[in-house]
């Protein structure tokens, strides 16, 4: 299996949509490019499970290694493991409905579907690296076509919004480059399985880690570096906060991952900021979706509540409640991708997002209005749904932390569920349920494609939430793997 | 050991009927979707009763104890090696005995709504959500994990939400439905953190592996979670209240009742059947499913002893006052259920010591037959004359018979009558509170005589006082709606049937031998009726329904003149002594302005004003910069020579 198509499927896409004519032409293009992003991930993992039977229990699978820049150490060296496989699923899924709630999207269409198109191989290639250069590159590809999206198509104080996301995703980056090159110029390699199997020396760590964590933290919305989330997601057009949520904040939450495991040490003894701050942003971002009234920014907020799971995963370090942070990676992607389909649905018949001007809207959108409270009843953790496992998860690993303060902070993210609920409820009685009003008495509900979007998401989030064993055995043996050096790290302590 | 595994198909019925319901029920099988619902259910209630059939006396005792047994066992969630969710039946007495009360109450419920319902617009919807609800609700009692209990736990309330808010263009129903969600959302999460706190130490979130350890004195396990403390309790305790708070949540225990009366908001048969019958007593099974770790904690029997008699007299004294009949059985319910709680809190586990525990059950075991009776008997009531107010009800024996002596019925099993099937349950539960408590006696007797009073006050005013009034009532509301069919007063036999066999059942349930089944340890335990106890018991409650009768019977205005005698008390009840407004205050004063404002504002202006104001000064600086590239080369020309000038200086006189 050569991992590279994942990245020449995106392009060869891309560069077809740039010759092709009128929206006709390019959004079936765009499509037959997803369905085949999709088709290829879902072989992927067919054949990695096939692998993985079969007794092969290399940490990477279907490796291979080009020399990129041979004098600087660089390499073209890409792989995947389990956690990289759900999140390369999760992308060809948000992909592939992304482009179908796109189908109507007739202004400057080809550089839409392209960028929608470019942001996804960026995606790819930055989960297959396993070359932090390499990563590094895919990382920035990712993030220009954000600014174009929605600075070009989106709504509101798009340009404000569009600088705001790009300037501070750059930071990010800029910190994340810091903290590569630190690991650099103590390594002398960028690689990163050898750097995971020779180690950094501590002092090294403790210096470089917080840039490289840090940096990944403003993509996955740490707490206080969150505040591009709410007005770039609710600027954003439809297929876009579909991709910034679903895809973007996760190459955040990945890279986050990775960086604790190369710097084990330095990200045990940072483990208590990195939880504080996932505390915060869990109990704060509830609260402050509170207090939203437009659609877009109460799944927003939310969005940052609930990446705070992930953090929250990832600093408590164990193998439970990191395989919780990976598994609220694919689960957040898909239900957020959900909402904002559903709220783009919404938005597109009504000409509002504002909670207050909505109502009853179950009378005529049965299909829309269902699916905006199976992402709701997502999003706040009902059984059955991927949001559950996902969280329980994390709060079982969180708990195995015997430490008094770490109990409070268990307990504290936990009462999120309560804010959640209250949120969710208030948005989904106020949009949903009640009276309608005359005005909006005669739209219409979901067409062809948008029910083929919203099922796609929905029957990924079913597939977690049903049967959650599936996902556990694909992410578990690479989240083991990856946690010995933390496990070790802490036991050395 | 006999195969059980075709109990999974109890819940995979009603499960299966939600899923095709929910998804073509309302394109394609609109009409029959009742059908296909009740159907499916009857199987269930077959199965169910085979299964109590085998258990019970097939399969039978063992040494003389009936012995508990793991259906089935799935690894559907692992934390860890030794933590997961695994999904699996437990069968033991209890499971059985509630499998047989879920069923078919929900098959009376199921039956009684085809004619309750017929003709609304979302007929499938209806009845897909009350297929989700049997399903969770079955699945919650034959949970053998804890997490599995918690998973159906918030799935029967989620499909709690989604009934109170069938009438979902009504904004009271909406509220009620939040509030109902939100409340027991947040003892949840107390339930959450017990769950959390009991797997921790009993390392594991198996129900019989958990029981094993955390009584067994000797364990490690035992050892770990009693010596470790908190605030001066040990986490035995803190993990068995925390799970109680979030039983106290869904079984409407003070202080997180105030959910249930607006819960009436939903369609009545869903009220006879989740807030009267199942869903929340879940709570008492909680209780009594953990009953033996919780029998090794003095600390939370005692809360669940005392939050428990409390809400019984709490709720009763506001029952008196209510005049929305829902609102009154509500109160009535979550009465009866603190009854159930202290009858648990006063157990002991095993022997003789255990009557609570068994009566507890019992009471579980006849109440849910006589309050879903008193609500589908109120459903066809309110059907009828289109009011929930007693002030609207009056002299309706002649036109509704059968609904009349059912109605009858319960009231007297209720009060605790002979032989009425809550006599024997409500004696066995003063029995043991008179062996175990004085004061929970005292209050238990107290509540009782409350129980018999509004109870036939309520009966009395729909069935008796002023005479034949409804008729002009029933004209002005029958304009009003206008697909009900009116052609029998009484409803269908679809809603006879059901009133006729639960009403049979209220009569009968009582001779059911139940000590003989259902017990702590799971041997029988020898029950006598003690008739000399008995005295005190229903001569108290016969004086209170003749307190009732002289007020209710006939029209008249002494009960007017004890309201004004009684007062501030009887506003105090009648405003349900403003626990509610408690609620509104915390939540729109306090936790809104005070918590949700500031840091929404904080957002906005601190955290990202910081951001926009490192945008800025970077602007800032560039902007004060960016004229020293002009591209003028005579500045350029200047700055050199400046450049030059000062290096000079510092050469020459500062550096030496």
């Amino acid at each position: 299996m050569n991992l590279s198509l994942l990245i020449l499927v995106p392009l060869v896409t891309a560069l077809a949509i740039l010759f092709a004519k009128g929206l006709k032409q390019i959004r079936v293009i765009g499509l037959i490019g997803a369905v085949a992003q999709l088709s290829l991930a879902t072989w992927i993992l067919k054949l990695y499970m096939v692998e993985r039977a079969a007794g092969n229990s290399a940490t990477h699978l279907f490796e291979s290694n080009y020399s990129w820049f041979t004098t600087l150490h660089i390499n073209y060296h890409i792989g995947i493991d389990g956690i990289s496989l759900a999140m390369i699923l999760l992308t060809s899924v948000i992909v592939v409905a992304g482009i179908l709630v796109s189908w109507t999207m007739d202004k400057l269409s080809k550089e839409y579907f392209f960028l929608l198109v470019l942001l996804s191989m960026g995606a790819y290639g930055f989960f297959i690296s396993l070359d932090l250069f390499t990563l590094f590159f895919f990382l920035e590809v990712a993030v220009i076509p954000k600014f174009l999206l929605i600075g070009i198509w989106g709504t509101g104080n798009k340009t404000n919004s569009a600088m705001k996301l790009a300037l501070m995703l750059m930071a990010g980056s800029a910190l994340v480059f810091v903290g590569l090159m630190g690991i650099y110029y103590n390594t002398n390699t960028f690689d990163i399985v050898e750097i995971t199997q020779m180690g950094i020396s501590v002092g090294v760590q403790k210096f470089f880690f917080p840039f490289a964590f840090l940096g990944f933290g403003i993509f996955a919305a740490l707490f206080p570096f969150h505040t591009w989330v709410p007005d770039g997601h609710a600027s954003a057009p439809t297929a876009a906060s579909m991709f910034l949520a679903g895809i973007s904040m996760k190459l955040g939450g990945y890279g986050c991952l990775r960086i604790a495991a190369l710097m084990p040490e330095a990200a045990n003894s940072y483990s208590w900021i990195i939880i504080t701050l996932a505390t915060i942003a869990i109990i704060y971002g509830a609260f402050a979706t509170m207090m939203q009234t437009d659609l877009k920014y109460i799944n927003a907020y939310s969005s940052i509540s609930h990446c705070g799971f992930v953090i929250l995963g990832i600093g408590m370090m164990n193998k439970t409640s990191v395989n919780g942070a990976v598994i609220q990676m694919v689960s957040h992607g898909l239900m957020t991708a959900l909402f904002f389909a559903a709220i783009g649905m919404i938005y597109s018949r009504t000409h509002t997002r504002l909670v207050s001007q909505l109502g009853g809207l179950l009378k005529v959108m049965p299909f829309i209005s269902t699916v905006f409270v199976i992402a709701g009843l997502c999003s706040l953790g009902l059984p059955g749904f991927s949001g559950f496992v996902a969280e329980m998860t994390v709060f079982m690993g969180s708990w195995q932390n015997p430490s008094g303060d770490y109990r409070f902070a268990t307990i504290l993210s936990g009462a999120s569920i309560v804010v959640t609920a209250v949120y969710i409820l208030r948005a989904t009685g106020k949009t949903i349920m009640g009276p309608i009003s005359d005005e909006h008495a005669l739209l219409a509900d979901a067409t062809w494609n948008e029910k083929l979007a919203a099922g796609l998401l929905i029957i990924g989030i079913l597939i977690i939430g049903l049967a959650p064993f599936l996902i556990n055995q694909l992410i578990m043996p690479s989240t083991n793997i990856l946690m010995s050096p933390i496990t070790k790290a802490i036991t050395l302590k | 050991m006999s195969n059980y595994l075709y109990l999974l198909w109890i819940p995979l019925l009603p499960l299966v009927s939600f899923v095709v319901l929910g998804l073509f029920g309302r394109k394609y099988l609109s009409r029959i979707s009742g059908i296909v619902g009740t159907a499916s259910l009857l199987a269930s209630t077959v199965l169910s009763f085979i299964a109590a059939n085998q258990y019970f006396f097939i399969d039978g005792k063992v040494n003389g104890v009936y012995q508990k047994i793991i259906a089935f066992k799935y690894t559907w969630l692992e934390f860890s090696p030794n933590m997961s969710i695994d999904l699996g039946f437990l069968i033991d007495p209890i499971s059985v005995m509630m499998l047989v009360v879920v069923s078919s109450v929900s098959l009376m419920v199921h039956v009684f709504s085809l004619g309750y319902m017929k003709g609304e617009e979302r007929f499938a919807t209806y009845y897909a959500f009350l297929s989700l609800f049997t399903f969770s609700m079955l699945g919650l009692v034959l949970s053998a994990n804890i997490f599995q209990v918690y998973m159906f736990w918030e799935l029967v309330g989620v499909s709690s939400f989604l009934l109170i808010s069938y009438y979902f263009n009504r904004p009271s129903a909406v509220a009620a439905a939040k509030k109902a969600f939100i409340v027991t959302r947040f003892a949840d999460l107390g339930f959450l953190i017990g769950i959390l706190i009991l797997g921790y130490y009993g390392g594991t979130l198996d129900i019989g592996l958990l029981i094993e350890r955390l009584t067994t004195i000797q364990s490690t396990q035992f050892i770990s979670i009693t010596s470790a403390s908190f605030l001066g309790a040990s986490m035995l305790t803190w993990g068995l209240t925390s799970v109680f708070i979030g039983g106290a949540g869904k079984s409407a225990m003070f202080p997180l009742h105030i959910w249930l009366p607006d819960a009436m908001e939903g369609p009545t048969p869903v009220s006879a059947l989740i807030h009267a019958a199942t869903m929340v007593v879940a709570g008492v099974y909680l209780v009594a499913r953990l009953f033996p770790i919780f029998s090794m904690d003095e600390t939370a029997l005692t809360i669940v002893t005392y939050i428990g008699a409390f809400s019984a007299v709490f709720a009763a004294i506001i029952a008196c006052t209510q005049t929305d009949i829902k609102r009154v059985l509500a109160y009535s319910t979550m009465s009866q259920i603190g009854y159930m709680m202290f009858a648990l809190g006063i157990s002991k586990n095993g022997g003789e010591n255990g009557l609570g525990y068994m009566a507890s059950m019992f009471h579980l075991f006849t109440h849910a037959f006589f309050k879903s009776l008193l609500f589908l008997g109120a459903g066809s009531v309110i059907h009828m004359v289109h009011s929930n107010d007693m002030k609207d009800m009056g002299g309706l024996r002649k036109g509704m018979p059968i609904t009349h002596i059912a109605f009858l019925i319960a009231c007297l099993a209720i009060a605790g009558i002979p032989p009425f099937a809550g006599f024997f349950s409500k004696e066995e539960i003063l029995m043991a509170a008179f062996h175990a408590n004085k004061i929970i006696y005292g209050i238990a007797l107290f509540t009782a005589a409350l129980t018999a009073f509004y109870m036939f006050r309520l009966y009395f005013s729909i069935f008796w006082n002023k005479e034949a009034s409804i008729h002009s009532n029933h004209q002005a509301h029958a304009n009003k709606i206008e697909h009900e069919d009116h052609s029998d007063s009484e409803g269908p036999w679809t809603m006879k049937l059901p009133l006729l066999i639960l009403a049979a059942c209220a009569v009968g349930v009582g001779f059911v031998p139940f000590s003989n089944f259902v017990t702590s340890n799971g041997a029988p335990l020898e029950t006598h009726t003690n008739l000399l106890f008995s005295i005190a018991p229903v001569a108290l409650t016969i004086i209170a329904i003749s307190i009732a009768a002289s007020l209710y019977k006939k029209q008249n205005t002494k009960s007017d003149k004890i309201v004004t005698a009684v007062g501030g008390l009887y506003t105090a009840a009648y405003k349900k002594f403003y626990i509610d407004e408690v609620y509104l205050f915390v939540t729109k004063k306090i936790i809104f302005p005070f918590v949700g404002q500031p840091i929404a504002w904080a957002d906005k202006h601190l955290i990202d004003g910081f951001m926009l104001l490192l945008a800025k000064i970077t602007s800032y600086i560039s902007a004060s910069i960016k004229g020293l590239q002009s591209g003028k080369v005579q500045n350029y020309a200047l700055y050199f020579f400046g450049g030059v000038l000062a290096l000079s200086i510092l050469f020459i006189y500062i550096w030496k």
